[in-house]
């Protein structure tokens, strides 16, 4: 460490609880470098989210922290991490639900750790996507005709598709999800949620033999065991359990 | 050396990037894209209100078409626009709209019948046309005349985002993540690339490419509180300024939006207000029908700002230990629709507040939110400056908002500017053979090698984060809503001195991989630059148009100020940039200069407006059968790309 102008060491506003973070470290990175916790203190602030605390110990106190945040508004999914035990989104957390004062940060399960508490979402939601091929298909969206008027869609359907259409690809799902633990290659929650959008848009002309293809064995929607922690641990609410189970019927009558 | 070839190279993987390497790769070229974060990450995904485009189904917007949506626009801007690019983007607005409704986006959509909205703080019943079901419905935004606002409950532009996204997975584009841009590199005549830093490993990389182009979103972050990501920090913008050859344009031009939550500074949707909330003070009064008693909440949004400001300043504002702010109220909306149609809103402020905003008020105030300046480019989205780089999308000043933007009109501008300037960008790649000067290249390679070195060298210096504070201290205070000489002079000063001491910053993590303080070190010292264009150009500006705004200059100065900032970097060593302007010709105007229908006209005219308009008047005078596109057409004649240049069809009214 070199010297800088000081500094004081940590905000605060006065009052506050003195909290308690420890922190998952580690940087893949740095040769020799060993998974360790460490812990920060930092005083709570009316509205503190983990989202400013996390900042404040950057900028006052380790400015080698590494985690991930974008929209800081919980409508970008960048900054999933474990809470205290449970996969959410750390912008949207309030550090005054936790009655105790101490609150553990570890990066999510099941993805490729970049350092710390940034994992590579992007990489593995990229390959989600190619997988599910989870682009509309249908002879329309090669040659738009953009000129004349819009396919008309049913309002109600409009909705319940955008119901669906709401996932924002942060992990949560597949950090809690017990099976991915046991097969690396299972699907999860978030391609579920994603084909039950395709399938139920009128747009894609996939057919439920060609859903089957891409869906129909243990690595797909049988391969769940309904343990439901992506339900309960989704941030945007999707209904998770209901869609799941509607596939896997639907895939099942299929051969 | 490591060096990687492309036809089209793009910075950015939001709305616009993502459009303008769909275009490329769709007309054969070898296409990547660059960005800090996974793409459906991007900023784009926060527009929650809405995409303007004049379809015309929703009842309210019957009548509308491009002549309408040109006409808000051109005054949205205070007159600030290129009137040509602004009739390039309306026309191709609706096909945008169409494009993405086939690609999956699920638009909103007209039920036929009646159904209640709320209207100037009343219930009022609207019929929807039976031949409109299922066609894209509109919501109302300010500025605008008719109900143009195409949307998708609350989440336009997350829908927008994964519908586009997915289709550049479709088409196979590798969208390279956590690469960041860090210098382009030129030949002082043309654009070769850029040298990429890889954020995890630090490598850097020479990425050489006939057309690159820059979509990397505004610099909201010069700012202490923005509604933006915290990852728009202006960073395309400030490689090209550093360039010293490519202009930035209207930089001083940074739009407040009126409704961010306090303390947070997140956005809640202009939708609020569009749907029928209404904004009260400190004693619950509605304090807006006293200033602009036509639109009131629903003026422009750099109107309702000031208006706020300006009530806060009486006293009328609510105190709270985050300073002052005044009251969004919707629960006259009803719990049904809040919970529908403005659901994000509602977890924002449970999420953020605390409060239900079915029963409660919502504290709001002005808070940074949009930036007009960027890149400079011309019509086909190339830079003024150096030939191979193109600017799209919020990133870009390619006019279409001159000093003030239209709520919808800037997701519009992504989608729309990525089709035109997509285009445009493969024809030059098309038409354009390039030798690589590896010479040159390895020249920036070493210039940025060399740079990172000293900085992860230094062992005692100043520290970025303090520095990082007090610029963004300095334009909240000194650069905001309200302008005048001696603050931005006293501004200017304090960013100058900020700017040499950030030459000497050290790292207290002196590592070359990955290292978020040195990320923030580089960025920041690029940032001070964009501070010090941003605050020059509104010192220099002695007049107010638009979001622009000086106590000391209230008048909309036509006769001196119609005109466009131009800012060039032109030295390293330099701690200003050097400012040119670029007049806008009037006698080419299709709508003269008049009034924006906002308070009392103060304007000082210009002496052509008169001139132009006796002109206007004769060529309509002259041509009494004509139709509105040949009449358009003889007033100012425009080009789009060919794919674009058919009518587009409306309900009733087909193709006329």
């Amino acid at each position: 460490m070199s010297e800088t102008r000081k500094r004081p060491l940590r905000l605060g506003c006065g009052g506050g609880r003195n909290l308690k973070f420890h922190i998952f470290r580690y940087n893949p990175q740095l040769p020799g470098d060993e998974p360790r916790m460490q812990t920060y203190e930092v005083e709570e602030c009316e509205g503190m989210t983990i989202f400013i605390a996390l900042n404040e110990i950057r900028e006052y106190q380790d400015p080698s922290l590494q985690f991930d945040f974008v929209c800081r508004a919980g409508i970008c999914g960048s900054c999933g991490m474990v809470i205290n035990g449970r996969p959410d989104l750390a912008c949207h957390t309030l550090t005054a639900k936790f009655s105790n004062r101490e609150i553990t940060l570890l990066p999510l399960p099941a993805f490729e750790l970049i350092g710390d508490l940034s994992v590579n979402t992007g990489k593995f939601m990229r390959a989600v996507s190619e997988r599910i091929e989870g682009w509309i298909q249908s002879a329309e969206a090669d040659h738009v005709d953009f000129n004349r008027l819009e396919e008309r869609m049913d309002p109600d359907l409009a909705e319940e598709i955008y119901e669906i259409d709401r996932c924002i690809e942060c992990g949560c799902c597949i950090s809690a999800c017990g099976t991915k633990r046991m097969r690396p290659d299972f699907l999860g929650a978030v391609g579920f949620i994603h084909v039950a959008r395709l399938r139920l848009d009128p747009r894609d002309q996939r057919s439920d033999d060609d859903w089957f293809d891409i869906l129909g064995d243990d690595d797909g929607i049988f391969g769940c065991m309904s343990l439901l922690g992506c339900e309960d641990n989704c941030p945007k609410n999707l209904p998770h359990q209901t869609q799941i189970a509607f596939l896997r019927r639907k895939m099942a009558l299929v051969r | 050396m490591k060096i990687v070839y492309t036809d089209s190279l793009v910075i950015g993987a939001g709305l616009a990037g993502l459009r303008v390497a769909i275009a490329s790769r769709m007309r054969g070229l070898d296409t990547l894209i660059l960005s800090l974060i996974p793409s459906k990450r991007s900023h784009s995904a926060a527009a929650q209100g809405g995409m303007q485009a004049s379809l015309a189904a929703a009842a309210r917007g019957e009548g509308d078409n491009e002549d309408v949506h040109f006409a808000d626009t051109v005054k949205g801007s205070d007159w600030g626009c290129d009137q040509a690019v602004a009739r390039m983007f309306t026309h191709t607005a609706p096909k945008a709209i169409r494009e993405l409704a086939a690609w999956g986006v699920p638009w909103s959509r007209v039920r036929a019948g009646d159904h209640q909205v709320v209207v100037n703080a009343e219930r009022v019943t609207i019929h929807e046309r039976e031949e409109a079901h299922g066609l894209i419905m509109a919501r109302d935004f300010g500025g605008t005349k008719k109900w143009r606002t195409c949307y998708t409950a609350d989440g336009t532009g997350h829908s927008m985002l994964y519908a586009m996204g997915n289709k550049a997975i479709e088409l196979s584009i590798p969208v390279l993540e956590r690469q960041e841009a860090i210098a382009l590199i030129h030949d002082g005549d043309r654009c070769h690339g850029a040298v990429v830093r890889d954020l995890i490993t630090g490598d850097l990389v020479a990425y050489v490419a006939t057309a690159t182009t820059i979509a990397t979103g505004g610099y909201g972050h010069i700012y202490k509180i923005s509604t933006n990501a915290v990852i728009v920090e202006g960073m395309g913008a400030a490689i090209a300024l550093e360039t010293g050859k490519a202009p930035l344009g209207n930089m001083e031009a940074v739009q407040f939006h009126p409704t961010a939550i306090v303390p947070a500074g997140i956005l809640t949707t202009e939708g609020c207000r569009g749907d029928g909330g209404v904004l009260r003070d400190v004693d619950g009064y509605r304090f807006m029908p006293d200033y602009e008693p036509e639109k009131k909440e629903l003026a422009s949004r750099d109107v309702v700002s000031r208006r706020m400001t300006e009530h806060m300043r009486k006293g009328k504002g609510v105190k709270s230990r985050y300073g002052a702010h005044l009251w969004l109220d919707i629960t006259i909306l009803g719990k049904e629709h809040i919970e529908h149609n403005l659901r994000e809103v509602k977890e924002i402020c449970e999420y953020f507040l605390g409060i239900d905003p079915v029963n409660e008020f919502i504290p709001v105030r002005p808070t940074q939110h949009y930036s007009m300046g960027g890149v400079r480019t011309g019509a086909t989205g190339e830079s003024a400056g150096l030939r191979g780089l193109f600017a799209v999308g919020e990133a870009a000043c390619w006019d279409l908002h001159g000093f003030n933007r239209l709520g919808g009109n800037s997701v519009a501008e992504t989608a729309v500017s990525g089709m035109i300037v997509g285009e445009y960008v493969a024809d030059y790649c098309e038409q354009t053979s390039v030798n690589i000067p590896t010479g040159v290249v390895r020249e920036f390679l070493a210039r940025e090698t060399a740079h990172i070195d000293a900085l992860v060298g230094r062992t005692s210096g100043e520290n970025v984060y303090e520095l990082r504070d007090g610029m963004q201290q300095i334009m909240m205070e000194k650069v905001g809503i309200f302008r005048n000489g001696g603050q931005l002079q006293e501004a200017l000063d304090e960013l100058q001195a900020l700017l040499r001491r950030s030459r000497d910053i050290a790292l207290r993590n002196r590592i070359r991989s990955s290292n978020p303080e040195l990320v923030d070190a580089l960025r920041l010292q690029r940032m001070l630059k964009l501070a010090i264009t941003v605050t020059k150009g509104a010192l220099q500006r002695t007049e107010s148009r638009g979001a622009h705004t000086r106590e000391d200059y209230p008048e909309r100065n036509d006769r001196e100020w119609l005109k466009r900032t131009l800012a060039y970097w032109r030295d390293e060593t330099d701690e200003e940039p050097t400012l040119e302007y670029e007049d806008l010709d009037i006698m080419k105007m299709e709508l003269p200069p008049g009034f924006r229908g906002y308070g009392v006209d103060t304007a000082i005219p210009h002496p052509e407006t008169a001139r132009r308009q006796e002109q206007i008047d004769e060529i309509k005078r002259s041509m009494p059968d004509a139709d509105r596109y040949t009449l358009q057409k003889a007033l100012m004649p425009f080009d789009l790309p060919a794919k674009y240049r058919e009518k587009n069809e409306r309900i009733g009214v087909g193709y006329s």
